[in-house]
């Protein structure tokens, strides 16, 4: 077992100029074979081990990652966490996730710094506004704190925010999830690495997954770039490259592939302290604890797998941006980068066993699987260790393009798709 | 950023154009002979390679006519620009 991180291991490890601190987690060489191997070491994956590990009793995991933890859409997202969906499949799953959320860094040992510091949807027309109450309402009767503000009410929360009428983009109003609030991304992935590594998880990094081995319609293990690895299942959680994977057991997906870029600015000292959100303009915005503001953007308008980005989206949001805020006008920025989202034409997740017997498949979050990521790991470790979805997990089957029950979060998602 | 050869424009600004997604989609001749796995098929799959994707373009802001392109999704080389009634070009994936 490793020694708890605390305000005494922190003193103690201060004595010695902090030379002594181990390693979070091991990295060991593959075993020839493990009761499940999940493929993808992004904080879904990494979720999905430790939630087997420490909820299913499963004695023997290994995660395998092609590149470094977190070095996907875990680490490029801009970490907001709410719950605000519209469908009751949707809030129930969001909010199973944001429950989770408020006691991750106890549960974890690791601060993953969540700070519910509430997300701020704007509101630019009467119409907007009347899809906003019904929005809220519904949210409301799942239970989920949300709130609706007016003009003034929203210039009282974050004053920053420019409300005169005669703005290029007025604010008639806004929704409120004070619960909502950004995380440490990088944070989320080692602490579910290092607890699920405690737990004994084996955590493999450069490892590349380059077929599935599959007999009579079961799985029996995968290739990879560090030889074969046997397994009774095997979890597919790969954001950004879903449908690559998937064809490799030879699986068709709903889904379409497209860059999510974000920009991060210099560092300021505390002017923003909410999350703010519009829809119709594309832009969203937090300051991080370092000070920087960190901004998404709207999708990029085709299909990529090139993490960049395409340069018309930066210039229409940072121009949303600066007619929302005009005090950062001359704000600079620092970064720029872009993650790749699997989008699914509904931009619900698909959750699922697939055809073959003992492999799962758990992708297509699309622009918003950061929020998820507890709650993702939950379900699908539930899924995996008994064999069946779970009730959280049902209405996210694929089948549900075949029945048309589709679960359309389009506008919950907030950004265009 | 894209530079895009329009069949009639000529070389254009990616952002006076709009992407179509996949080109080569034909509707089933008869939908009520299919059941709902291949009506969702043509309704919600598409093809989503790294590698050659062959997609139909607008010029939406320019001579709002539609064209194909084979395009690769890693690189973003344009590989092809054919019209709409075209068949789909033979390319080498490299």
């Amino acid at each position: 077992m490793k020694p708890r991180y605390s305000i005494v291991s922190l003193a103690r490890n201060a004595f010695s100029h902090h030379q002594d601190w181990q390693a979070a987690w091991r990295s060991p060489d593959p075993q020839p074979a493990y009761d499940v191997v999940i493929v993808g070491g992004g904080g879904h994956g990494l979720a999905t081990a430790y939630y087997l590990a420490k909820n299913h009793g499963v004695a023997r995991i290994a995660v395998i990652e092609k590149g470094w933890l977190g070095g996907g859409n875990t680490g490029r997202n801009t970490t907001v966490v709410r719950s605000n969906y519209l469908w009751d499949e949707s809030a129930h799953l969001y909010e199973h996730s944001l429950k989770l959320w408020e006691t991750l860094t106890r549960e974890l040992n690791y601060n993953v710094m969540f700070s519910p510091r509430g997300v701020l949807n704007l509101a630019h027309s009467p119409h907007e506004m009347m899809e906003m109450r019904r929005r809220v309402n519904a949210i409301r009767l799942n239970g989920i704190d949300s709130e609706i503000l007016d003009v003034a009410q929203v210039k009282a929360f974050c004053p920053i925010l420019n409300v005169d009428p005669g703005a290029r983009y007025p604010i008639v109003g806004a929704s409120l999830q004070r619960r909502g609030g950004i995380a440490r991304h990088d944070a989320v992935a080692w602490g579910f690495a290092r607890a699920a590594d405690a737990r004994g998880v084996d955590i493999i990094q450069n490892c590349e997954v380059t077929g599935f081995d599959i007999s009579d319609g079961r799985i029996a293990g995968l290739q990879s770039t560090r030889g074969a690895i046997a397994a009774r299942k095997v979890g597919i959680v790969v954001a950004g490259h879903s449908s690559v994977v998937a064809a490799m057991a030879g699986l068709r997906l709903p889904i379409v592939s497209k860059p999510l870029q974000a920009l991060v600015s210099e560092p300021l000292k505390p002017i923003l302290h909410t999350t703010v959100i519009s829809g119709t303009v594309h832009v969203y915005v937090s300051q991080s604890d370092k000070g920087e503001l960190v901004l998404g953007a709207a999708m990029d308008g085709y299909q990529s797998y090139a993490q960049r980005g395409s340069p018309p989206v930066v210039e229409d949001f940072l121009a949303a941006l600066v007619e929302l805020f005009p005090i950062f006008t001359r704000l600079k920025m620092l970064r720029q980068w872009a993650g790749i989202v699997d989008v699914c034409p509904d931009a619900s997740p698909i959750i699922d066993k697939t055809p073959i017997d003992g492999l799962y498949f758990n992708g297509g979050w699309g622009t918003g699987g950061f929020k998820a990521t507890p709650g993702s790991g939950w379900v699908f470790a539930d899924t995996i260790a008994n064999d069946r979805l779970h009730k959280l997990a049902g209405p996210f089957a694929l089948s549900r393009f075949d029945s048309g029950s589709l679960i359309n979060e389009h506008g919950a998602a907030g950004i265009a798709h | 950023m894209l530079l895009i050869p329009c069949p009639w424009c000529g070389k254009r600004d990616e952002s006076e154009f709009a992407c179509g997604g996949e080109s080569h989609i034909a509707r089933p001749a008869d939908p009520e002979q299919l059941n709902d796995a291949e009506w969702a098929d043509y309704l919600y799959m598409r093809g989503n390679p790294k590698g050659i994707l062959y997609e139909r373009w607008v010029h939406a802001r320019g001579c709002r006519r539609w064209f194909n392109m084979a395009r690769h999704t890693v690189t973003h080389e344009i590989l092809a620009v054919y019209r709409m009634t075209d068949p789909k070009p033979e390319i080498e994936s490299r």
